[in-house]
């Protein structure tokens, strides 16, 4: 430490912080699709990254059309490309329910090798559409380069917009699973679904909704993610056991243990990073989660009451 | 109000329900009577559509339900209050009535409910897996009274439930009936409950009918020798 003068310690906190913060937007951008999907319906979807991917794939078309069609959207066209992938996944997760998860629910053993079967056919397709190298999105100008608060500190626009894009889309699903009737639909059909149907609720209906819409978080994390690398056959793959970790340590039913869960890896793994190196921090991180996991086994926010 | 003809309900090859009829008429208050394992819980899961039917016919107003699903059933005016309450343990008291809720609901169903049962509103913002047992079952009741019933059934209310609570919850059905002008069927094991709720009984064993009266006509010992294990 003693060779850092005063200004660049706090240059360097700032930077360290601003990466904790980069990497808690991506971890909770991948989480919080999962969280539905796995933390609230319980559902064991391996093929979670590869729904990821294929909103990063949708970007990378609008892109393509917007370069060859009409470059003159080129720098609106992302806005766009972000729905665009937020459908593109939603949809697919409705007919992947519909043709498949229905079928498994209660069995998670056999919707685990079903939905890993389902990734593998996923990156397949991938790699026949779009070939077997990564691509990239042309993304608009306003998300490139970076601005300078002070002459040693250096923030990456692109950063920022994810931070933001997290910001929004955590509001919305908080919104949505607190505030909606379909939320509470939801919410009723996981904790007790012979129930459900006696109060008047379709759950057949909910689960379907509720699965595509945590493929369709899980497309806007991908759409996210064109703007901080680019995207491959088997780039869903890579994001999924991170994705399984903040869900599984933050409390697999809540969403608030995500954020936190999110949070607190981001934030352990930039700073063991910095004092130890890359992989030795992160084998720090896991060895405090699985500490922290055999105290409390339901994670850090279990849901606790009575009967 | 609520026809059941010839309904026969069983697990496997096992039949639990064998060849029942019966109706519960408008604002009429219908119990059925019988010892543990006779058939009552698996008679009204046929009905809500949790357990699947085999033969038979089950209308409310003529509509034809037995081949519909739960939640068809419940927009078709049957409610359902099962045995040991099952409300929904991470959602609050509110949350747990709003399931029930189909649109906009006016204040006036909440004053009419917490009238009913004025705990519900104290602990209105209470999960509910952190009631008691006497206050998960007026929050069951309430429940079902969202969906707007035309028929309201009940498993077993006053299972497990202290007295002093299982007359609050007699009354409770009286005040409904009056209010909601809906029928009501409930079974049951506690033949003062139904003296003091009930217009008519049946007796239920081994999945059949064996003994039908109006309070008025009923004999109070025959009904509890028959209930006697």
């Amino acid at each position: 430490m003693g060779q850092y003068t005063a200004s660049e310690l706090w240059s360097i906190t700032a930077m360290q912080s601003f990466a904790g913060f980069s990497l808690f937007s991506v971890l909770l951008l991948m989480a919080l699709g999962l969280a539905i999907i796995f933390g609230q319906m319980g559902v064991v979807n391996l093929a979670h990254g590869e729904f990821m991917a294929l909103g990063a794939y949708t970007v990378y078309l609008c892109s393509q059309l917007a370069h060859n069609y009409a470059p003159a959207l080129i720098p609106v066209y992302f806005l766009f490309a972000i729905v665009a992938a937020f459908l593109a996944s939603a949809i697919a997760g409705l007919f992947v329910e519909w043709s498949l998860i229905r079928f498994l629910y209660k069995r998670p053993l056999d919707t685990l090798l079903a939905t890993w079967g389902l990734s593998l056919i996923m990156q397949q397709l991938f790699r026949t559409i779009f070939g077997a190298r990564e691509v990239t999105p042309t993304l608009p100008d306003w998300l490139m380069g970076s601005f300078k608060p002070s002459e040693s500190i250096d923030i990456p626009i692109n950063g920022v917009f994810v931070m933001a894009l997290t910001l929004a889309l955590t509001g919305g699903v908080w919104l949505f699973m607190y505030r909606s009737r379909l939320g509470l639909r939801m919410r009723a059909t996981v904790q007790n679904r012979n129930m459900s149907g006696a109060v008047g609720i379709n759950t057949r209906w909910v689960d379907r909704l509720t699965f595509a819409l945590g493929c369709g978080i899980a497309g806007v994390a991908g759409a996210a993610f064109t703007t901080i690398g680019s995207t491959g056959p088997d780039s869903g793959s890579r994001y999924i056991v991170d994705t399984f970790l903040v869900v599984v340590f933050g409390g697999t039913a809540s969403l608030l243990g995500t954020i936190a869960s999110a949070f607190g890896i981001a934030q352990a793994q930039s700073i063991f990073e910095f004092f130890l190196e890359g992989t030795m921090g992160k084998v720090a991180v896991l060895m405090t989660i699985v500490v922290i996991l055999m105290i409390r086994p339901k994670g850090l926010f279990a849901n606790k009451v009575r009967s | 109000m609520l026809t059941v003809s010839n309904l026969q309900v069983g697990y496997g090859l096992s039949r639990v329900i064998q060849d029942v009829s019966f109706t519960v008429g408008n604002e009429e208050i219908l119990a059925i009577m019988g010892r543990n394992g006779m058939g009552k819980s698996t008679l009204l899961k046929a009905l809500v559509g949790m357990h699947p039917s085999k033969s038979g016919h089950i209308k409310v107003d003529d509509v034809e339900l037995q081949d519909a699903p739960s939640f068809e059933r419940v927009r078709q005016g049957i409610a359902f209050v099962p045995q040991g309450r099952m409300i929904f343990p991470y959602l609050t008291v509110v949350e747990n009535m709003m399931t029930g809720a189909r649109g906009e609901v006016e204040q006036s169903t909440f004053d009419e409910i917490y009238t009913l049962f004025p705990v519900l509103h104290e602990m209105r913002k209470r999960k509910g897996g952190n009631l008691s047992g006497g206050q998960q079952q007026q929050l069951a009741i309430a429940r079902a009274l969202m969906t707007n019933p035309k028929v309201l059934i009940l498993d077993e209310p006053t299972e497990g439930i202290q007295p002093s609570i299982i007359k609050d919850i007699a009354r409770a059905l009286r005040e409904i009936r009056k209010m909601r002008k809906i029928s009501i069927l409930v079974t049951e094991q506690v033949v003062s409950f139904m003296m003091d709720s009930c217009d008519r009984a049946i007796v239920i064993e081994r999945g059949r009918f064996v003994h039908e009266a109006n309070r008025a006509d009923l004999d109070a010992d025959k009904v509890k020798k028959l209930l006697a294990v």
